[in-house]
Order: structure tokens, then sequence, then C-alpha cells
């Protein structure tokens, strides 16, 4: 497969303060990448910096192979869908649509023409005369999107476009912008610090924190395969527990617990010694008191879809697991004894 | 949008009752001290001259007459168009139009740069960009008056660094004018164009160039047009005053570079004033200025709904 966006240990420094420490990211062509992290984690200063708005400290960007560390953003073939869209004020929906083809000297009738196909494709076909404040988040959103596919860049930059959205909204876009991905073909580079966001649209993420990445793959890999305490922590919810290391051996290890119970588990480190185990809440399910680790209910937390049942392990570890509230549910009170029981990729030992 | 709720419509009823009372205290202000003066000038252009300044209240369109109408030293010859007055007009408009373009050319940049600092030291700008009004626009001229002239500091100053040889003559000077025009009224283009360019969102130049337009194009099709309210509120504030000034072509023009205000304030100064002709001016003066400001306001409009 052709590299899209190869970014080669780039460093970003401002001043003492450095954004970026050497990253290094290759991205497929028509692959929807994510730049995931929490703010100030370096994503948006890494999609800025393909863009052209920031100047590569060190290392180089290379865009189907050329390097264009040189190029300014008005010759670089990539657009951007802006967080607060940044849509034109005094210009109609459809001149903001048309404004990247104009400035590639298009004529004004295959301006009109491409600009049209772009709002049909958003559904803003009715909304072409007006003005970009007349129009709602969404509308605004879609507009957005339009005006930076319009001129067929060959990447997308989006970012955190989904952001200023409400949830309704955010979770129908997601669906729309995925499709839209499928649909034209082009690289989306998308950024966003909401996790949900990146595993349902990407085909990879790479999970960023404090200027690093901390692990690239897909939504799968990332979630079932955390690397380290980072990904498993940022990425849904987890139980970390500190461990001790009995065995390990290939991907799978044996470990021992705070109150001495053993847990088998994959892992990502090869290391013995004191390691983060993460277990995920959803993959524990509550037993009967004789198998599995042992535990007391502490609290039962309703949350609809789920309950959060809070136990604490014999050995004082506190932890928190999630069952369906389905109708046969039998849920468990406070004060009772209960055994868990760790499901295929419950429980993941990490490196730190 | 969406519609009227019931709510928002007794609100609309709430305020429009209290309407009258809130507005009052400023239609007072504008009618005594605005329409009224205007109107008493008004009437005055109609009447006739009292030999020693003042008005005898009887109709006459003598002031006009003079203004527009040349019938020779004695008043005998046949009417042709008087050109002294429309000649002093014409100056003034060309002088009040090259300080325009110099407050721009200055104003502009120098907006742009306080509303592109950190936030927290605009305040620092603008307050010294206020800080010569603190001193009376007299005063102001005529230090100006001082700085320039034959023996003044900036000739001693080129004559000591060796770049002229000879003092330059710049008091008395259609430069001298302007100067004075452009020193007086630069804040007045300043802060409009500042408030317009605070407001400018620097993500739509980034968008811009991101879709392909280069920095000068940016300029052109989104930066001016989206802050071109500023500018156009700046060039008026600049150009009618400076239209109508006294005080920059009096000190620093002399007698051949006289400009409308100039002549109005002679027509009431002293006992050799003619008030109806001062007030005919006046009027002219202010027809011309209502005439350019409808003219904006219709070119405006038709931008709108373009």
């Amino acid at each position: 497969m052709t590299c899209a966006v190869d970014i080669r240990t780039v460093t970003k420094t401002y001043g003492t303060f450095t954004a970026l420490h050497g990253v290094s990211l290759s991205i497929r062509d028509n692959e929807f990448f994510t730049l995931l992290g929490p703010s100030g984690c370096g994503k948006t200063t890494l999609l800025r910096m393909m863009a052209g708005f920031e100047d590569v400290t060190k290392g180089e960007i290379l865009l189907f192979g050329q390097n264009i560390a040189s190029l300014e953003p008005n010759h670089r073939p990539v657009n951007t869908v802006f967080q607060q869209y940044a849509l034109f004020p005094h210009m109609s929906v459809i001149d903001n649509v048309g404004f990247g083809l104009k400035m590639k000297g298009w004529s004004k009738e295959k301006r009109r023409t491409r600009a049209g196909e772009m709002l049909e494709m958003v559904h803003l076909t009715d909304f072409a005369d007006r003005l970009p404040a007349q129009l709602s988040g969404g509308q605004q959103q879609r507009v957005a999107l339009a005006r930076a596919l319009a001129p067929q860049p060959k990447v997308l930059l989006l970012d955190e476009p989904l952001s200023a959205l409400d949830l309704k909204l955010r979770q129908a876009m997601r669906m729309e912008l995925k499709q839209l991905q499928e649909d034209t073909g082009i690289t989306f580079i998308f950024v966003t610090h909401d996790q949900e966001e990146a595993l349902t649209m990407s085909n990879r993420i790479a999970v960023m924190s404090a200027g690093h990445i901390q692990q690239i793959g897909s939504p799968q890999d990332i979630y079932e395969s955390p690397l380290n305490r980072f990904v498993a922590d940022f990425i849904g919810d987890t139980n970390l527990l500190q461990v001790e290391v009995a065995a390990i051996s290939g991907d799978q290890a044996q470990v021992i617990l705070p109150g001495g119970q053993r847990v088998a588990c994959s892992t990502a480190t090869t290391e013995k010694g004191t390691h983060h185990l993460s277990i995920r809440p959803e993959r524990v399910t509550l037993v009967p008191i004789g198998s599995g680790l042992q535990a007391v209910v502490e609290q039962v937390i309703y949350l609809g879809t789920d309950l959060q049942v809070l136990v604490r392990l014999d050995g004082g570890t506190a932890m928190q697991v999630r069952i369906q509230n389905a109708a046969r549910t039998e849920v468990p009170s406070p004060g009772t004894r209960v055994g868990l029981q760790l499901e295929e990729g419950a429980a993941r030992l990490l490196a730190d | 949008m969406a519609g009227a709720t019931p709510d928002s419509a007794s609100a609309e009823t709430t305020y429009r009752s209290a309407r009258v009372p809130l507005l009052l205290p400023t239609w007072l202000v504008i009618g005594v001290f605005l329409i009224l003066p205007v109107a008493l000038m008004a009437v005055y252009s109609f009447l006739t001259k009292e030999m020693r300044g003042g008005v005898i209240w009887e109709f006459s369109l003598a002031a006009y007459d003079q203004f527009f109408i040349n019938r020779g030293l004695f008043g005998d010859e046949p009417p042709t168009l008087e050109w002294t007055y429309l000649t002093v007009f014409g100056r003034s408009i060309l002088q009040a139009a090259i300080a325009t373009v110099l407050c721009l050319l200055i104003g502009f940049p120098t907006a742009w740069f306080i509303a592109t600092r950190p936030p927290e030291t605009r305040g620092v700008w603008l307050f010294l960009i206020t800080v010569p009004y603190w001193v009376n626009l007299l005063i102001r001229t005529v230090s100006l008056r001082f700085l320039i002239r034959e023996n003044g500091p900036l000739n001693d100053a080129l004559l000591g660094a060796g770049v002229i040889s000879q003092p330059l003559a710049l008091i008395n000077t259609d430069f001298a004018v302007q100067l004075g025009l452009f020193y007086s009224y630069l804040p007045f283009m300043v802060l409009p164009i500042y408030a317009a360019v605070e407001r400018y969102n620097f993500a739509w130049s980034e968008a811009a160039a991101d879709l392909y337009a280069s920095r000068w194009v940016t300029l052109r099709e989104i930066v001016l047009p989206i802050v071109k309210p500023g500018i156009i509120a700046g060039c008026l504030l600049v150009f009618i005053p400076s239209l109508g000034a006294f005080l920059a072509p009096n000190l620093l023009g002399g007698a051949k570079n006289f400009m409308i205000g100039s002549l109005i304030e002679e027509q009431f100064k002293k006992s050799l004033g003619n008030w109806p002709f001062g007030a005919a001016v006046s009027m002219i003066l202010m027809s011309l200025v209502l005439i350019l400001l409808m003219l904006y306001a219709r070119s405006a409009a038709r931008q709108e709904t373009r």
C-alpha cells in the first residue's frame, strides 16, 4: 500500500517547551487515521504541521514521498476542516465551498457545478445562498467539510471537527464522516480527544500523550491489547492493579495480585518485576463464591444499560465490574461475597 | 432563525413600553445640541447680514449668491460662476482626502499591530494611542508649528545629521496642513479599525491559505472585506472633521492654504464677519458630507443585497 503521509522523527519545540518528541508515523493512502490523545498531547500541533501552519523544528514530513517542509500552506495538496469551521462570514455557503476551486483557477460555471455537487453530498443544497451565520452548528460543520473536500485534496485533515456539536448530532456525523471517507477514497487524518469517536470511525489510531506516540494500531488492537498504562487507562474504562509477575512466556504471563491471588493474562512486556495489570470491567462476570477471584460487593451503581458493581478483592484492592442490565440479571446486594470470573482478554499486563 | 415565542413577544412589548423614557435623554441632547443649532444655522443662512456681525431678520439669498455667483467687484457685471469659494472647497476636499489616505496607510498597520498583541498588552497600546488627547488640540497644533518651523528642532536635527544643507520650508505648506490633520485625526482611524481587526478570527486566514490563497489574495478576498466596516468608519471619522478643520490650516498652512473651516470661522470672528455667509458655507459643507454619506450608505446597501 502507498504511504500518504510519512512523518519521520518530527520534533517541535516552542522556546524551551517540547510539544513533539521525535514522532514517527506512516499513514496509508485511503486510510481513516486518527490522532487521539488528551489536550496538550501534541496531536493538533502535528496536524497543523501537516497543513503547514507550524514549522517543523526537526525531522521531515513526506506527502506521497515528497518532502513538504518548504511548501507554504497554500501550495500543499491537503485541505483542513477547522475546529470552529472558520467559514468565511462574508461569503454565501456556495462561495465558501467554491473558494478553493476559485483559487485553483476554475471557471465560475465549473465552480458552481462542483460546489453544488459538494452541497448535495452533505445535504445542504437548499442552503447554497445563505450566509454561514444563518446556519446551525451541524450545518456549518457540513459546509466546512464540503469546502475542504471540493478541491479534491489528496489528504483531508480534520481538527476535532465534531467537538462543537451536541451529542446526538456528533454520533450521526461520525457515521456520515466514515461513509464520506469510504465514498471519496480520500485519506482522512482526524484529530480528537474523544476515544469513542476514534474507535468508531478509524482504520487505525495513534494514541498520543505528552508529545509521544504511545501506540499505533486498529481500534481493536488499541482497546484489546494496550501496550502501556496510559493507553489502557485512556481508552475505555479499566481497572489498573499493581501486580508482581510470577512467570512470563511469549505473550502470556502469570501474575500475583496484592492479595496473593493468581491471574493468567496476556502481556505487553517481557520483563519480570512489578507492573500494572489492566482488567476491563465489562469482561468480568460475577459467579458464585468458590470459583474465580474472591471479592466482596461494596456498591452497585445503576447506569441504565449497565450496572457498575464496585467490589473489593480479598487483599484489599478495589475494582469495578460492569454487568449488563438485562431482565434476568441478578443484582448483587452490597456485602455479598462473590467470585469474579475473568473472561478471555479481560486481563492484560502492561509495560509502563 | 427561530420564530418569536410567546415569551419573547411579551419581552418585546415590555421593551417597547420602556423605550420612550429610555430614549428621552438622548432625544433631548440631540434636539438641544444638534438639531436646534443646525436649524438656527439653516435659518441664518437665509437672513440679511448686519454690518458688525449678527443678522437682520429679513429673508435674503445674498449669502448663497455670494458663494456661487460672481457679479464683478462692484456687482454690475453679468453673473458668472464664482470660483473663489469652490476652489477653497476643492482644496479642502483634496487636503482631507490626502490626510485620510495617510491616516489609513499608517493607521491600518498600527491597528493591526495592536489587535494582534496578546490581550493583556493591547490595553497599554490603546492607552498610548489616546495619550496625545490629554493635550488640547490647539496646543498640539502650535507645538507642531514650532517643531517644523525653519529653525525648529526638525530642521536642526536634519541639518545636524547632514541630511539637508538648507532648512526645509515646511511651515505654511500643504504638507504642513496634511501633517497637522494626520496628527490630529490618526486615532480616529486606528480605533475603529482596531475594533474590527480584534474581532477578526485568524483561523479565516489559515482557512484561506489552506484553500490555496496566497497572502495577498487572502488580504484582498478575506481580510479587507471582513474588516471593511472598520476601515470605512475610520475614513469617515478622519475625512469629515478634516474637511471642516480650521486649526491645522490656520496655524500650519498660512494664508494661501485656506480651507473651508477657516473660511467659516472667519465669518463669525470679529466684527468684520458675515454671519449669513458663514451659515451658508456651513450648510453647503454639511450637504456635501450628507451626500457623501448617502452615497456610501447606498453602495453598502447594494452590496448587502448583492
